[in-house]
């Protein structure tokens, strides 16, 4: 195997993961830069006119206030995501968020996105903090403004960053980072005095509902393979709420978004029995008080209800798209261009961002007006931009951050000049696509603040890329080296592929830290057995083989998802309760215990001595 | 529903420095078969169905089959992108089929141009709260700022 190159990149900020708050980092960086002409660079491992969560496109932004209409204030948004999240919530952060995401939406407008719009010339609500957009190309318009913004020539695309540096004669400040190509025989390293972590969320994780061709049909992108975390957590940056998990009710097969169908279009969950889960199972509510009593009804709870009807044998469950539509047309009196009109909409919600729902609807010749669709929950996510909150321990803004959340710069992590953003930062959750971007803006200007005070040129530590790049490549060599081992074909004695070990670690995850396939549901022992295995799985790691670059890219990707599993499963262990009941339960603490537990979890590794910290963080109040 | 490519009509985008398809997949799917000159889906099962590449090939040479062990044969999904619409053909396995347009863009591609009229800034301000643009951007005078320290 021929030794790579390396390309030594010096900048002043680097952006790691060009997604929507990469890119909202690019955007606001690139403008506080040009005080002191300060270099900003962004790195990404795909293209980022289609690179993250948001690739695909999307039909609604999820986060809008409309302050200039009065329709919601930031302190609105932060009672909600509170009570959504069963009582912890970062809520600087989610005020940061909130006053801010409207200058971002409507910057989105005046760049071409098109948006639905109301007769007063409002955005089209499909519920409180949701607005309707045709977004098939959200994406490439936001990638073109960080195109621009900071300069072709300064986005590096197709490299993956594996490995954050860290101050030669000061460890617990950023250097930069370091990673390969994924197209060319290269090492980037990456000088820079503050680093964004915005590299995206982690899926497939745990075993995905489908195993075969399936695999990769899963609700969030299957290319966020918890970069973001991994680059922290291996930094010795401190996490939070890394038990926090995602787990949604989707159309089932498809993974198609059912909030228009909800909130716009007021369709019911029932079960096969033609039963209203929610109202079946309303007194289920009263066992998680105060929040079970709060509305709207808490994302977990509403998960819990629909498991214990699947208990019940009451599936499967349906989401009544046929009533819905049904009555919507009645309501305009089966005029035709109108029916046209509200199916036209119905569909557009998968086509802007869940294709494969679409196809899966026409090729079961479901016509969504007759025939109601299934709804199942989905495996878990780790994720800090929907309804869950991993992510990085970060400071909030001086003005309104308390004093226990604040250390110099906003969304700064505990490794100084290395922020987070998006799924990167914990939490804080319910930003969306919008919120992500304004949080990316958030930590670019931070970052900028910081550069401006800590002008230092960063010390690389030669020994320690010399080190990592060998580790990088390790994978190409471990493929020369056993393939005499057998005649042909992938098993080998002493190798594995990045796939087998994908598939061993999500079994893990699923067996033993309540995945779906386990009814969500683990315990102490359980855990304890399930961080055995992921000990021998971590010891095998450097036996991945890879054939070529994208196998080598694979191996990587591996690799941020056994961090993201095992400070998932370690943060379970830790918080001795169940707090979001449908997201998973621990069978021996099943009940929701404030008196110790309405507290932030936090984890440090300590990657010398391969160690796990994990603490308590006080829950301060905003609002 | 992974990719796949039409021999017939996919050319590897010999007249463009790499093939689209190659270029645009989100998670290094599509590649070229150097012996063919042809692109493939060297993964499928880790496709999203994303349809960048359906999207962007040149030559309408990528499709999409409903994935082995979930889908029934028989349906497809066509795009057709413009640069301001785009146009779906959904067929059924039953042969029924419906077509939609939407819009994805109101202005010109190439049109944005960040900061524009926005006033130089200072290293002070980067400090403040706040993002740049706000003036013009938030919809509301001043920043909120309860629970303010």
């Amino acid at each position: 195997m021929d030794k790579p190159e390396t390309e030594v990149v010096e900048c002043d900020l680097l952006i790691v993961g060009g997604g929507m708050a990469g890119c909202g980092a690019a955007y606001e960086s690139a403008y506080w830069a040009q005080a002191k002409g300060l270099r900003v660079v962004l790195v990404e491992k795909a293209a980022i006119e289609r690179s993250g969560a948001v690739a695909m496109g999307l039909s609604a932004i999820n986060c809008y206030m409309g302050m200039k209409w009065g329709e919601n204030q930031p302190e609105d948004f932060v009672r909600y995501v509170r009570q959504d999240l069963m009582g912890l919530s970062r809520e600087d952060l989610v005020y940061d968020i909130a006053r801010n995401v409207d200058s971002t939406v409507h910057m989105f407008e005046e760049w071409g996105l098109p948006f639905f719009k109301t007769p007063e010339g409002r955005y089209k609500r499909e519920g409180r903090w949701q607005v309707m957009i045709h977004g098939e190309s959200y994406k490439p318009i936001v990638a073109e403004a960080a195109k621009k913004a900071i300069g072709e020539n300064n986005i590096y695309e197709r490299v993956f960053m594996s490995h954050i540096l860290l101050d030669k004669n000061d460890p617990g400040k950023v250097a930069g980072a370091l990673g390969f190509s994924v197209r060319d025989n290269k090492i980037y390293v990456f000088k820079a005095k503050a680093v964004i972590s915005s590299a995206g969320g982690a899926t497939m994780v745990f075993r995905p509902h489908s195993v075969g061709e399936g695999l990769g049909r899963i609700w969030y992108a299957p290319w966020n393979t918890g970069s973001a975390y991994k680059l922290m957590i291996t930094a010795g940056a401190e996490m939070t709420q890394m038990e926090h998990r995602l787990v949604v009710a989707r159309f089932k097969d498809g993974y198609g978004p059912v909030g228009m169908w909800f909130l716009l279009f007021k369709a019911i969950l029932k079960n096969a029995y033609g039963e209203l889960v929610e109202e079946k199972w309303a007194d289920l509510l009263k066992e998680w008080l105060p929040y079970g009593e709060g509305k709207p009804i808490p994302t977990p709870l509403r998960n819990h209800q629909m498991i214990r009807d699947h208990l019940a044998g009451a599936g499967p469950h349906y989401l009544r798209t046929d009533e819905a539509l049904q009555k919507m047309f009645a309501d305009v009196q089966n005029d035709p261009r109108k029916v046209r009109e509200i199916e036209a909409d119905a569909w557009e919600d998968f086509l802007d961002m869940t294709m494969s729902q679409a196809l899966l609807w026409a090729s079961e010749n479901i016509d969504p007006a007759k025939t109601p669709s299934e709804v199942v929950l989905t495996e878990p996510y780790l994720m800090g931009s929907h309804a869950s909150g991993t992510g990085a321990w970060v400071s909030g803004p001086e003005d309104i951050a308390p004093k226990d959340y604040f250390w110099g710069y906003n969304r700064m992590t505990t490794v100084r000049g290395l922020f987070a953003a998006g799924d990167g930062v914990g939490g804080s959750a319910h930003k969306f696509s919008s919120g992500s971007y304004t949080e990316g803006r958030l930590a670019g200007k931070g970052a900028i603040a910081y550069i401006n005070d800590n002008g230092a040129a960063p010390a690389i530590d030669q020994d320690r890329v010399d080190a990592v790049t060998s580790e990088l490549m390790r994978p190409l060599e471990v493929w020369e080296e056993s393939r005499a081992g057998v005649t042909r074909g992938e098993v080998n004695p002493t190798a594995l592929s990045p796939k087998q070990s994908l598939l061993r670690l999500q079994k893990i995850m699923d067996e033993y830290v309540a995945g779906q396939g386990s009814g969500y549901i683990t315990n102490g022992p359980t855990l304890a057995r399930g961080l055995e295995l992921l000990k021998m799985l971590r010891e095998d790691l450097p036996r991945m083989a890879a054939r070529d670059r994208h196998d080598l890219l694979r191996s990587w990707e591996v690799w941020d998802r056994y961090y993201c599993a095992e400070a998932h499963a370690r943060h379970v262990l830790f918080r001795e309760e169940t707090r979001w009941p449908g997201y998973y339960y621990r069978g021996d603490f099943p009940k929701l215990d404030e008196a110790n537990w309405k507290c932030f979890t936090t984890s440090r590794y300590d990657g010398a001595k391969n160690e796990w910290t994990l603490t308590k963080k006080p829950y301060i109040a905003l609002i | 529903m992974p990719t796949y490519v039409n021999p017939d009509k996919c050319d590897g985008c010999k007249a463009l420095d790499r093939p689209a398809c190659q270029y645009i997949c989100p998670n290094d799917l599509m590649t070229l078969d150097k012996s063919l000159g042809k692109s493939w889906n060297q993964e499928p099962d880790l496709c999203w169905e994303c349809y960048a590449c359906v999207k962007t090939c040149p030559q309408g040479a990528i499709a999409m089959r409903g994935y082995g062990d979930v889908v029934p044969l028989g349906a497809s999904l066509t795009p057709l992108r413009g640069t301001d619409a785009i146009m779906w053909t959904v067929k059924f396995r039953d042969g029924q089929m419906k077509r939609f347009k939407f819009p994805i863009r109101t202005t010109p591609w190439g049109s944005i141009e960040p900061h524009h009229d926005l006033p130089a800034p200072t290293v002070d301000d980067a400090k403040k709260p706040g993002l740049c643009g706000q003036a013009m951007y938030l919809g509301v005078d001043t920043l909120p700022a309860a629970g303010k320290r």
